[in-house]
């Protein structure tokens, strides 16, 4: 399977990652050559085999309902490049 | 007498200060000084000399009390992807501008509460992706080592490579590293040190910047198996807060060592001897048969048929996970943010993350963000995990047999800076050994047993079952008794500084 | 599936036939998060209910909430669905400012819950199953606040990972009639379960409703989603108008648009989603921090064993058991709370005079004082105290709404009210016969009236006697005398 320019646009718009033209070849070619190197994968006989869901077969496990957390307002918005009465701050956004 | 401190393993160290040989705080002054010389290595990304003195200061207290850790007194340095709490952590990369994290994760909190003292954060692979140190946006590592008679600057592996260089180089009596596809072990190899991953899930991510997930383990790196074998029993341990962490108690992983190999079933697998495998690997990898023989272990030749998958399996799992681990990288609540008037938030964002992350990591991110995406879940993502369940299968049944396998850890000694970094693929190809232990979740430690003819230091790298940290140590042990390879880089690097 | 052609649409080319699906996002009642330890409380400052995992800081991992795994069962019991014992968590992946993982972790292909019914009860007294398709958990989002700065908006992640329970039904609704009393049921099977507050104003329930119209007996037509819905009237509005919307575009020979919509209540029109217009491809696989979830056949039927008495199971009791008509019944147990106080009141005694007073002066009492059910002044034993005076004369009827308006006022018990405002009953039959006396006396022209046939002025007499006597005599026992003595 390879990819073009417009599937590598749309893959950096999901990803919301912004490539220029000038740089558009260039990753084109690079992530063609990725994927056509994994493309072996296709030969080997799956059928019949479970994903691996978990590393070691575990289970997940439960933690008991309390309060323990929180009450941080200061700590989640010390980093944030721009802050507003204990708000994050983002351009206006139209729903 | 500053010097020779630095020459010091951990376990020395720790027997030197029980002695009062010295204090913890003259152990930290003769490695801050190791490091003030060793810029042009460019192992650090942050220094944290203020505080190395400060914990080494109460260090001396502490043991003048009575209470005496783990690693009391002991400088290490600190992959710069375990948050440090106020302290810098950047992850090498530029997206990471300023990040201050108001934590420290477990590990590094256990590393100090076992008594241990923070000489800095070191450089990485941005993001912990690549296999070189050349990724990093505060420039590439070098490798302590040179070829005789060459000037060239060389790969420290990556993407723990700051950690390497600053163990092998001797600014730091071990270090942190985490190792997704051989980020330890590769780069362990690369510098003539010990590095070892833990089974998944024997050690804590909680506080690590996110790579893969399912693939992620933080490790010791360090000058001796023993020096491992220490940092690693104060880094283990069920955390609560990571719902991947192993419920299970940690083992004296010391007690193991200088036990002998009787009766020990060392497997060699056919399929690790790839393609135009250079002849010093292969000779390397026959003498370390040669040594566990003669330590009385038994070897078996065995099969791991899916081996060459993989490489392909894990250039399609570990994007895949990066892909949304990263995704919180946005500009809102830390790093960098690059706005212009007018954008909306999705523009901000791509502004943000196409200048803020770099090649290797946009391309992962990328291909990742590829795999997962309608139509091609079933043939690529679901496809991989489907193979890496009957990779783990073949180690699970060769496991039954064998009780450690035996292979090189690298197909190569460290090659020069600039030589591969345009070459995404051959880049790959440099995980080939090791990547195959974390798509199966199981320890694998790679010792220094020889240079080769052009004077570069190789490994050999032993794996183990699940949770059985033990025999990888007990094997790896002996692999280094045998080797007796205890050489360090001549420093060439204080006066270029 | 099963529809009527009562519920067709007439267009102006023929019938047209609306069908409904909806997906309820109902916020579990628990203390703190699905994958976090931060508090779920409405209300608090801006991220104050925030931990490092809910702001996604780098390194933060998800560790399940335990209660919020026993809801969700308990939940998919009262919805007589399927429980899978195996289920897996999935990142929904996209990007919005709310979001601050950049992914939500949801279920997609293995739910906690599967198939599954809830009767509903229409207005002309019928009853069907409209079938669910399943339920799952998931995290909520944050709140983004747009009137703060111009041009900027602002984020508050209080609510990110909240645990939601997103309930999806098959499109088995057929009018906004049957969508509305869906939703009302499934409030009330939650408030029952204690799983959901069903508050839509306070958003700890919401719907998506997905609407399309087709010929009566073709496939599906295409269908638009209305997001966010946040209350059952609106939902209903939703439905008619994107029906009428619809009809009309089809007519016209246009198509639809499979679109996302946002409901304008002041308008009462749909309108397209600007930010969501791009389709999404959400890129769904298993959360690598979490493993699978699997539970014991031990622990669910725990929560079965424990489940109490649902709405329609209540109906029937009170119908089958206690004579209660199906209307009040089914008045009684729409809101749990309601239901509760009327059982509470009414052990013991007459369940039918103990319904009619809740659903009657004690509702209207209520509702006077702002108070409900859930914690008003009186309590139910209170009430059953009033009801046992009037069962055994104490007081009349009549009094006894002035007494009940007494307990409200103090909070006192019933005899205590009584006492105080000196209501006991008169049933002295001296004494009443005394006053009956002087009342024929000073009217001698209406016992003339009554005498000579006017039998319903009995009623004149017999209000005469209550004023006399403030309204304590006991009108039986004034009517009974009454009529012997103007029988002369």
């Amino acid at each position: 399977m390879s990819v073009d320019k417009a599937t590598v646009a749309r893959i950096a718009h999901l990803a919301r990652i912004g490539v220029n033209e000038a740089e558009m070849e260039a990753l084109v070619d690079e992530l063609n050559n990725i994927l056509s190197w994994v493309e072996q994968l296709e030969a080997v006989d799956t059928d019949n085999v479970a994903p691996m869901d978990s590393v070691h077969d575990g289970v997940l496990r439960w933690r008991p309902d309390e309060v323990t957390d929180g009450n941080l307002q200061a700590e989640v918005t010390a980093n944030a490049p721009e802050e507003f009465e204990g708000f994050y701050v983002v351009p206006k956004v139209v729903e | 007498m500053t010097a020779d401190l630095t020459k010091l393993t951990i376990a020395e160290a720790r027997d030197a200060l029980a002695a009062k040989d010295f204090t913890a705080l003259e152990l930290t002054d003769a490695h801050l000084a190791a490091i003030e010389r060793a810029s042009a290595l460019n192992a650090f990304i942050t220094g944290t000399a203020d505080q190395a003195r400060v914990m080494a200061k109460a260090s001396d207290a502490r043991r003048a009390a009575g209470q005496v850790g783990a690693l009391e007194g002991i400088p290490l340095a600190i992959k710069d992807l375990f948050c440090t709490d106020g302290v810098l952590t950047t992850a090498a990369s530029h997206i990471l501008d300023g990040f201050k994290p108001p934590y420290d994760s477990t590990v590094t909190a256990q590393l100090w509460q076992a008594g241990a003292v923070m000489l800095g954060k070191t450089n990485l692979d941005e993001f912990a992706m690549g296999s070189s140190n050349e990724t990093s946006f505060y420039g590439n590592v070098v490798n302590p080592w040179r070829q005789y008679g060459s000037n060239s600057a060389l790969t420290p592996g990556g993407s723990s490579g700051g950690s390497a260089t600053a163990v092998a180089a001797r600014l730091a009596m071990g270090a942190t590293g985490t190792d997704t596809g051989g980020s330890i072990r590769q780069p362990a190899s690369f510098t003539g040190i010990v590095g070892l991953k833990p089974t998944y899930g024997r050690v804590s991510r909680w506080g690590i910047v996110a790579f893969a997930s399912s693939l992620d383990q933080a490790g010791p790196m360090t000058r001796t198996v023993r020096d491992a074998a220490i940092m690693l029993g104060a880094m283990s341990g069920f955390d609560p807060k990571d719902s991947t962490s192993a419920d299970l108690p940690v083992p004296d992983f010391e007690a193991v060592l200088d036990q002998d190999l009787k009766g020990v079933r060392i497997g060699v697998p056919d399929e690790y001897r790839v393609d135009d495998m250079p002849e010093e690997i292969e000779q390397l990898w026959q003498q370390g048969i040669i040594w566990l023989k003669e330590a009385g272990a038994e070897i078996k030749s065995i099969s791991l048929p899916r081996t060459k998958y993989a490489l392909p399996v894990y250039y399609i799992v570990a994007p895949a996970e990066a892909s949304s681990n990263l995704s919180r990288y946005v500009g809102v609540r830390y790093g960098l943010r690059v706005e212009e008037d007018g954008d909306d938030y999705n523009k901000m964002y791509e502004r943000t993350r196409g200048q803020g992350f770099g090649a290797e990591v946009r391309r992962r991110v990328l291909i990742g963000t590829y795999v997962l995406s309608a139509g091609y879940y079933d043939a690529y993502y679901l496809k991989a995990q489907k193979i890496r369940r009957l990779i783990s299968d073949d180690f699970k049944r060769v496991y039954q047999d064998v009780d450690a396998i035996l292979t090189p850890a690298t197909p190569s000694a460290a090659f020069a800076l600039g030589d591969r970094i345009d070459d995404p693929l051959s880049m790959y190809l440099n995980d080939v050994f090791t990547v195959p232990g974390n798509l199966s979740g199981i320890p694998g430690i790679s010792v220094p047993v020889a240079k080769t003819e052009a004077g570069l230091p190789l490994g050999l790298q032993v794996l183990g079952p699940a949770f059985d940290e033990e025999i990888v140590f007990k094997v790896g042990h002996a692999l280094e008794r045998a080797a007796g390879f205890n050489e360090a880089p001549d420093d060439w690097w204080s006066d270029a500084s | 599936m099963s529809n009527s052609e009562k519920n067709y649409i007439e267009g102006a080319t023929g019938p047209w036939e609306l069908v409904v699906g909806l997906e309820v996002h109902a916020q579990v009642t628990s203390k703190s998060k699905l994958f976090s330890g931060a508090s779920t409380a409405f209300g608090a400052a801006p991220n104050t209910q925030v931990s490092l995992v809910d702001a996604a800081l780098p390194g933060m991992l998800p560790v399940i909430n335990e209660k919020c795994i026993e809801q969700a069962v308990r939940t998919g019991l009262g919805l007589r669905a399927q429980i899978n014992a195996y289920s897996v968590f999935d990142r929904k992946n996209y990007f919005y400012p709310d979001l601050p993982q950049g992914y939500q972790i949801s279920q997609y292909k293995n739910p906690i819950v599967g198939e599954g019914a809830v009767t509903i009860d229409l207005e002309d007294g019928s009853s069907r199953d409209v079938a669910i398709e399943r339920l799952h958990l998931e995290q909520d989002a944050g709140k983004l606040v747009h009137d703060l700065q111009p041009r900027k908006s602002h984020v508050d992640l209080n609510r990110t990972g909240i645990a939601l329970m997103e309930i999806v039904t098959k499109p088995d609704m057929y009018s906004s009639e049957e969508a509305g009393a869906f939703l009302r049921k499934l409030r009330t099977i939650l408030r029952f379960l204690g799983t959901c507050d069903g508050n839509m104003e306070q958003g700890s329930m919401r719907a998506d409703v997905n609407v399309s119209v087709r010929r009566p007996g073709e496939e599906f037509g295409t269908r638009t989603e209305t997001k966010n819905v946040n209350s059952i009237r609106f939902a209903q509005q939703v439905i008619d108008y994107e029906a009428h919307r619809q009809i009309e575009v089809l007519e016209d020979g246009g198509s639809i648009d499979q679109e996302t919509l946002l409901f304008d209540p002041d308008t009462g029109t749909t309108r397209s989603m600007r930010s969501k217009e791009e389709a999404h491809d959400y890129r769904y696989f298993p959360c690598p921090d979490l493993l699978p979830l699997k539970m014991s056949e031990e622990f669910i039927e725990n929560i079965r064993a424990t489940l109490p008495e649902l709405p329609d199971a209540k109906k029937d009791r009170y119908m089958n058991d206690l004579g209660l008509s199906a209307y009040d019944a089914g008045v009684l147990v729409a809101d749990r709370d309601m239901a509760v106080f009327f059982e509470g009141s009414a052990a013991g005694r007459d369940a039918k005079v103990a319904a009619n007073w809740v659903m009657g002066d004690f509702l209207a009492q209520l509702s006077r004082r702002d108070q409900n059910f859930a914690n008003p002044t009186v309590r139910a034993e209170q009430l059953g105290g009033l009801l046992d005076l009037i069962a055994d004369g104490t007081i009349s009827n009549r009094i006894a709404k002035d007494v009940l308006d007494g307990m409200f006022e103090t909070g006192h018990d019933a005899d205590r009210v009584v006492e105080e405002k000196g209501l006991k009953q008169v049933s002295d039959t001296g004494a009443i016969e005394a006053m009956i006396d002087e009342i024929m006396v000073a009217n001698p022209e209406k016992v003339e009236e009554f005498r000579s046939g006017k039998e319903q002025l009995i009623g004149w007499f017999v209000g005469q006697v209550m004023q006399k006597t403030q309204g304590k005599a006991n009108p039986k026992v004034a009517n009974e005398l009454l009529r012997g003595k103007l029988a002369g």
